[in-house]
């Protein structure tokens, strides 16, 4: 009994911050408040009406999507390169690789903004998709390796005995086969980009705002309830790029036999 | 020659695919491990050649204290917090652990800058809570809850929890429940039962995922800056305000050398652990 109370206030605990967040954004008031006779749109409207805010949206949704491809080609290119060769042990390769998703988002962070500060591409779009691809490559590696572990290596020497070429057995044989793993690979880099904000923070000023990066300005200047509003979307995006991905296993397995 | 032996007998030449593993590797090394190597360079060049930043460390022990003290309080809320929920994961029935699995994920695609503008507002002086207490008399002035350690301890617990759970429930599920009944036959009590049986079986789990929790809060940055309001600098923080405010650039790049240096060390010593059968699930 104690046990059942406990986990339901661990559970509201968690939940809690979300409960917060929608009310406020709905406030009719200039202020911080819960709405209480009556709601309004009027800070959903603003984040339309202020250039700033529409702005930092394209930018992140932009970047999200050019870094999100990239991640996902250069991950396929690699676990398709390793499943091509099964004999090989690549486990150094591999742990460098997933190397950026272990090292703490500061080190990263300051290792990029000294890179980045030699090639002089601090505050500018190609630094910041380039950082966002590297924060978002293990975790599309892990997608397509884990969609690559279930096919048969054998195919590769079949399509090879047949007389394809390896361009051509990538192309026509595993592309399509690991298609479901390509499209997690691609979301799951879309949401690491869409939400990053420690790196983001360093390697960019004035010039490239993405929407986190406005939301920490506006944190740490004004906390009004435009950045519930702003949340609110946010989260929405990521609910829509879940149910996407839903939506897409659910269809693949329905395709399989 | 059957297909079979063709097939084996091409198997053994490995297909050229260089040029498809290779970039990948390639581009890490450049964005990631020698701009590591550069800031390895500024922490013993900056201001002068010498290992004065390190040294400089000790003075900032006030700084690694709280960090240690915050970290470690931390993990061992969250970790607790997130045996409950594994706990009663495991005893539940298939539709309520789908129902705890989704309270649990739903916290976790929320971006950690929302969540801490969310307990900004909940924890502030006029927010719900301090309102609620004021409005029953409970207080007379409102509580400080953030912008302080507090604060920073709040949202580092939520963010943590479902990283904790879910080492948790493979450890616990992997307990074989007929100990339970064993135990019960022979007269213990459920809490004897837990304390004797459960959770020396779950140690592993709990070291696995504490160390998890633990080397995740070390680098923590935007719940501490948001939520300490400059009163609880955390080691990443000071990262950033040493790049960004006071541009000395040697001191934060040790503090980042020193920060990769205790995360690695925790991790080996977790593999290590892992290694000696300690880490891995109880049979």
């Amino acid at each position: 009994m104690i046990r059942r109370l406990l986990l339901v206030a661990v559970l509201a605990f968690l939940t809690l911050p979300l409960l917060v967040i929608l009310p406020i954004s709905l406030t009719p008031e200039r202020y911080l408040s819960f709405p209480t006779d009556s709601w309004s749109l009027r800070h959903y409207r603003s984040l339309i009406e202020n250039p700033d805010w529409s702005s930092a949206l394209l930018t992140s949704l932009g970047i999200g999507l050019v870094s999100a491809l990239l991640a996902t080609v250069l991950a396929a290119a690699f676990c398709i390169g390793l499943w091509l060769n099964p004999g090989r042990r690549f486990a150094a390769v591999q742990a460098l690789v997933l190397l950026p998703m272990l090292i703490p988002g500061v080190v990263t962070a300051i290792a990029l903004y000294f890179g980045l500060a030699r090639l002089g591409l601090i505050d500018t779009l190609a630094g910041t998709v380039a950082a966002h691809t590297l924060l978002a490559v293990p975790f599309a590696v892990i997608s397509v390796g884990v969609a690559l572990s279930g096919l048969d290596p054998k195919l590769a020497q079949a399509a090879r005995s047949l007389g394809a070429r390896p361009l051509r057995i990538v192309l026509d044989v595993v592309l399509p086969l690991i298609r479901p793993g390509l499209v997690a690979a691609f979301l799951l880099s879309f949401f690491i980009s869409w939400e990053e904000i420690v790196v983001t923070i360093f390697i960019t000023t004035s010039d490239v705002v993405t929407l986190p990066r406005l939301i920490w300005q506006e944190l740490r200047n004004n906390i009004s309830p435009a950045i519930a509003a702003v949340a609110v979307v946010m989260t929405l995006v990521t609910l829509l790029a879940l149910i996407v991905r839903l939506l897409l296993t659910a269809r693949g397995a329905e395709a399989r036999p | 020659m059957t297909a079979t032996a063709f097939l084996r007998s091409t198997s053994r030449r490995p297909l050229a695919a260089g040029w498809l593993i290779a970039p990948l590797p390639l581009l890490i090394v450049a964005a990631l491990a020698l701009p590591l190597a550069g800031v390895v360079g500024w922490s013993v060049t900056r201001p002068s050649p010498g290992l004065q930043n390190y040294l400089g460390l000790w003075e900032l022990r006030d700084l690694l204290w709280r960090t240690l003290r915050i970290c470690g309080l931390t993990t061992l809320i969250a970790v607790t917090a997130a045996y409950l929920i594994a706990w009663s994961w495991v005893t539940a029935s298939p539709r309520r652990r789908v129902a705890i699995e989704l309270f649990v994920l739903l916290p976790f695609w929320i971006s950690v800058l929302i969540r801490a503008f969310a307990w900004l507002v909940i924890l502030r002086n006029d927010g719900p809570i301090n309102g609620f207490l004021l409005a029953t008399g409970a207080i007379d002035t409102p509580l400080r809850l953030v912008r302080n350690e507090f604060g920073v301890i709040v949202g580092m617990v939520h963010y943590m929890i479902p990283y904790a759970v879910f080492p948790l429930i493979t450890v616990l599920k992997g307990i074989d429940p007929r100990l339970q009944l064993a135990a019960r036959s022979l007269g213990a009590r459920p809490l004897q039962r837990f304390l004797h049986v459960t959770l020396p079986l779950s140690l592993p789990g709990v070291v696995g995922a504490a160390t998890i929790v633990f080397v995740f809060c070390l680098g923590f940055f935007v719940t501490p800056a948001i939520l300490g309001g400059g009163r609880a600098v955390m080691v990443a923080e000071f990262v950033y305000l040493q790049i960004f405010q006071t541009t000395n650039w040697g001191a934060g790049a040790a503090m980042a050398v020193f920060l990769i240096a205790v995360v690695a060390l925790l991790l080996l010593a977790l593999r290590r652990l892992v290694a000696l059968g300690l880490g891995s699930p109880a049979r």
